[in-house]
């Protein structure tokens, strides 16, 4: 494998655990703004809880990505920014006021109006952003930078619709009153019928009016992408219906993982449809190289502490931290 | 507004927000790791009341910073994507290494903030450390890309295109070391000060908890360590300046013509080609560049007009960076002074170390000023000026005005907040407020 494929390859990791991971916590604010019923306070305090040790590092892997594409791909990023300029700005604006939204709230304990402010601002700043960003790769997709295209718009919808999906399934095992897990077990299988009916737009607008990428859709790449995605929104609801909830967390990471290799390998080898290729785009092999070799240090150092995070806020319970939850039982 | 001058304001705005977070959380995890380890050591309650205190206000100055931080990494090529275009490609290396580096800082400011207590206390504590140090390396890594801009290379340029590139020799150009060794001190002189100003504040509301009085010593101290070594580096710095980038230096030190025996000039407004209003102490810029009354000074007879700086804009702003280091050695001085004779805080000695903290802010926007206003017209200094990097993107203008507006509504909110984080722990300890959010719904 050259180095320039390996830069893409780990540019790709970094946009994969950015959509798994930080789009959780997206997803999370979305559950928050509906948040409804009788545990309306309670799903918001476990929205809470899940999100506030983790969401700092899991936005990393975005600055990540784009320091990926600027430091390797640099001709591509200036492209790209100057196409994309309006959604990426769009996309900045929800990233912003997603994360102060959800510090403020959480600081500003004694004035409850201002809680109730920042807690509406939070939950639209969590939809805003994987909007802007799915538009923009829908964008990016169409060779002509058509972010206000229906395809585009299309694909900003269904990124949304799959964040809440990975966000309801990932909080069905950070809380342990049944009635909580039950609730999000709900949203979880709706999110899921969501993405599958909205998975159905993009596909169907690409027929009608983006006739190169929906030729694109139909190469055997594309086609096993989409193939896999599907199937593993099968093992997602069966997962579910089974009360499997740690099986539906893998299906779903796997499910993004299956979205965005599909489309890298759709598109592939270019990195901007009609524009530039991996290679046209590359800076020096002697850059890439010393990237490489910084992205291994940096792993040494990095894997171990998220490691160490994941393991204190995210591990398994200590005993006698709760009765046996039902979940994950039968 | 003209299309540069909207992109020049918005990264301009962005960065003059994003710098104050960006030094907090640099200096901040230091001073909790100092009152952590004074808790642990001591077992006095007022350092572990200090530790959770300054552990939120971090909290909130790390959401901000994190995420104005990244409104940045995106403008690189939202406004100057002609820059990047090439410049990405030799100056990746200190990007991706701080991208390293601010990942460790988040991963344990989350272990940190919300590990009190799923951690033992020597482990909580020792979390502290690795922010310390990733913060530090962070803010070295981003100034090393700015030194390049400075003075670029790492490079060649043949028939127009970039080739050679060779990322180590880029990523410590010839500033490198004045320039990381004075933002990073930077850092740690406005946390200090600031720290101190807000503690000071409170004490002369009439606080006269322990921990008040704990919290002025322990941030002082690191400002008045961090201050002396600064004020060192910063004249290091200048006379690097003097002697390598003559046109910021003839900016910094408005020094029209180029002579012996070249005056010093303070204050003043800069016009056409001479300074009004402005104390002049003969010879004494000689003196400072070359330790000689007869040393040569460069002055803008000798650069190109299309190549200077906007003079009053960088002199202004040095000039109130060095008047305001100078004010901050009072402050240390004078509480030194108390401090030796063991005698207690007084009134004006709490004014002068509360006004501290804006001083110390107008030194850290001030400095950085310079070196940007001192840079222009350039982006890379020599290889590409700024006008010709902006992008060609419509609506710049909009995103300017949005984004101030942002910065604006954010900025009130985290003053709001901090303001009631100091309210807050004046009248009680409460635990981690993420614990009290189900109550406030």
């Amino acid at each position: 494998m050259t180095p320039v494929a390996l830069a893409a390859l780990v540019g790709l990791a970094a946009l994969v655990l950015y959509a798994v991971f930080g789009g959780a916590d997206f997803g999370g604010g979305v559950w928050d703004l509906l948040a409804s019923g009788p545990r309306r306070a309670e799903q918001r305090a476990a929205i809470t809880d899940a999100i506030g040790p983790v969401w700092e590092s899991n936005h990393v892997w975005l600055i990540f990505a784009i320091v990926i594409l600027f430091t390797c791909f640099p001709p591509a990023f200036a492209d790209l920014a100057t196409g994309l300029n309006a959604p990426l700005c769009f996309a900045l604006v929800g990233i912003v006021m997603r994360g102060t939204a959800f510090v403020f709230r959480n600081y500003a304990t004694d004035s409850p109006a201002l809680v109730s402010v920042w807690t509406v601002v939070f939950g639209i700043a969590s939809l805003v952003a994987p909007f802007w960003f799915g538009d923009a790769i829908g964008a990016l997709a169409t060779g002509r930078y058509a972010w206000l295209s229906p395809f585009a718009l299309s694909t900003g919808v269904f990124a949304v619709a799959v964040c809440a999906q990975i966000a309801a399934i990932f909080l069905i095992r950070e809380v342990e009153a049944p009635e909580l897990r039950e609730d999000f077990r709900t949203r979880a299988i709706f999110a899921t019928l969501a993405v599958w009916i909205i998975g159905v737009l993009p596909t169907a607008i690409a027929a009608r009016q983006e006739p190169a990428l929906f030729a694109a859709f139909l190469g055997p790449a594309a086609l096993a992408a989409i193939g896999a995605a599907f199937a593993l929104g099968l093992v997602v609801m069966f997962a579910l219906a089974r009360r499997q909830s740690f099986v539906a967390r893998i299906a779903v990471g796997c499910e993004a993982l299956a979205i965005l290799v599909g489309w890298f390998g759709a598109q592939a080898p270019a990195l901007i449809p009609g524009r530039y290729t991996y290679v046209q785009a590359a800076s020096s092999s002697a850059m890439i190289v010393a990237f490489l070799i910084a992205a291994l240090i940096g792993a040494v150092l990095l894997v171990p502490s998220m490691l160490l995070l994941f393991t204190v806020f995210k591990g398994p319970r200590r005993a006698g931290d709760a009765e046996p939850a039902p979940d994950d039982r039968s | 507004m003209e299309h540069v001058i909207a992109a020049r304001a918005q990264m301009g705005t962005s960065l003059a927000f994003h710098i104050v977070f960006a030094a907090l959380g640099v200096g901040l995890p230091l001073l909790v790791f100092a009152v952590e380890g004074l808790w642990l050591r001591t077992g006095d309650r007022a350092y572990y009341a200090l530790a959770r205190a300054w552990a939120k206000g971090m909290a909130i100055l790390f959401a901000v910073g994190a995420v104005s931080g990244t409104i940045l990494s995106f403008e690189l090529g939202l406004l100057w994507p002609e820059f990047m275009k090439d410049a990405g490609g030799i100056i990746g290396l200190p990007f991706s290494l701080e991208g390293f580096a601010f990942f460790i800082e988040a991963i344990f400011i989350g272990l940190y903030l919300y590990g009190w207590d799923k951690l033992s206390a020597r482990a909580h504590w020792l979390c502290a450390l690795p922010i310390v140090i990733s913060g530090a390396l962070s803010a070295a890594f981003i100034t090393l890309a700015n030194a390049w801009m400075q003075m670029p290379t790492g490079f060649r340029i043949v028939n127009g295109r970039v080739t050679d590139v060779a990322p180590l020799v880029a990523m410590f150009p010839r500033p490198w070391a004045t320039e990381v060794v004075h933002a990073t001190l930077a850092a740690y002189v406005f946390t200090g000060f600031a720290v101190a100003g807000v503690c000071a504040v409170a004490w002369l509301r009439g606080d006269r908890r322990r921990q008040v009085s704990a919290g002025i010593t322990v941030a002082l101290t690191l400002g008045a360590i961090a201050l002396p070594v600064q004020i060192i580096v910063g004249d290091v710095a200048a006379r690097f300046v003097a002697a390598n980038e003559p046109a910021k230096f003839a900016a910094m030190e408005v020094v029209y013509r180029t002579e012996r025996h070249a005056p010093i000039t303070i204050g003043g407004i800069p016009s056409g080609d001479g300074v009004r209003y402005a104390i002049e102490i003969p010879d004494l810029l000689s003196i400072l560049v070359g330790f000689d009354p007869n040393a040569l000074v460069t002055g803008f007879d000798r650069i190109a007009p299309d190549d200077r700086p906007p003079v009053a804009a960088t002199h202004l702003s040095f000039d109130t960076m060095v008047g305001s280091a100078s004010l901050l050695a009072v402050i240390v001085i004078g509480w030194l002074v108390t401090v030796t004779r063991r005698r207690p805080l007084f009134r004006a000695l709490g004014v002068a170390i509360a006004l501290g903290a804006p001083l110390s802010f107008a030194a850290l926007e001030a400095g950085w000023f310079v070196t940007e206003f001192g840079r222009q017209p350039w982006i890379a200094r020599g290889l590409l000026r700024t006008s010709d990097a902006v992008t060609i993107a419509p609506g710049v203008d909009l995103q300017f005005y949005g984004f101030s507006l942002m910065y604006v509504v954010l900025a009130a909110m985290s003053w709001w907040l901090l303001r009631r984080v100091d309210h807050q722990n004046s009248r009680a300890q409460q635990g981690d407020p993420a614990q009290h959010f189900p109550a406030a719904l």
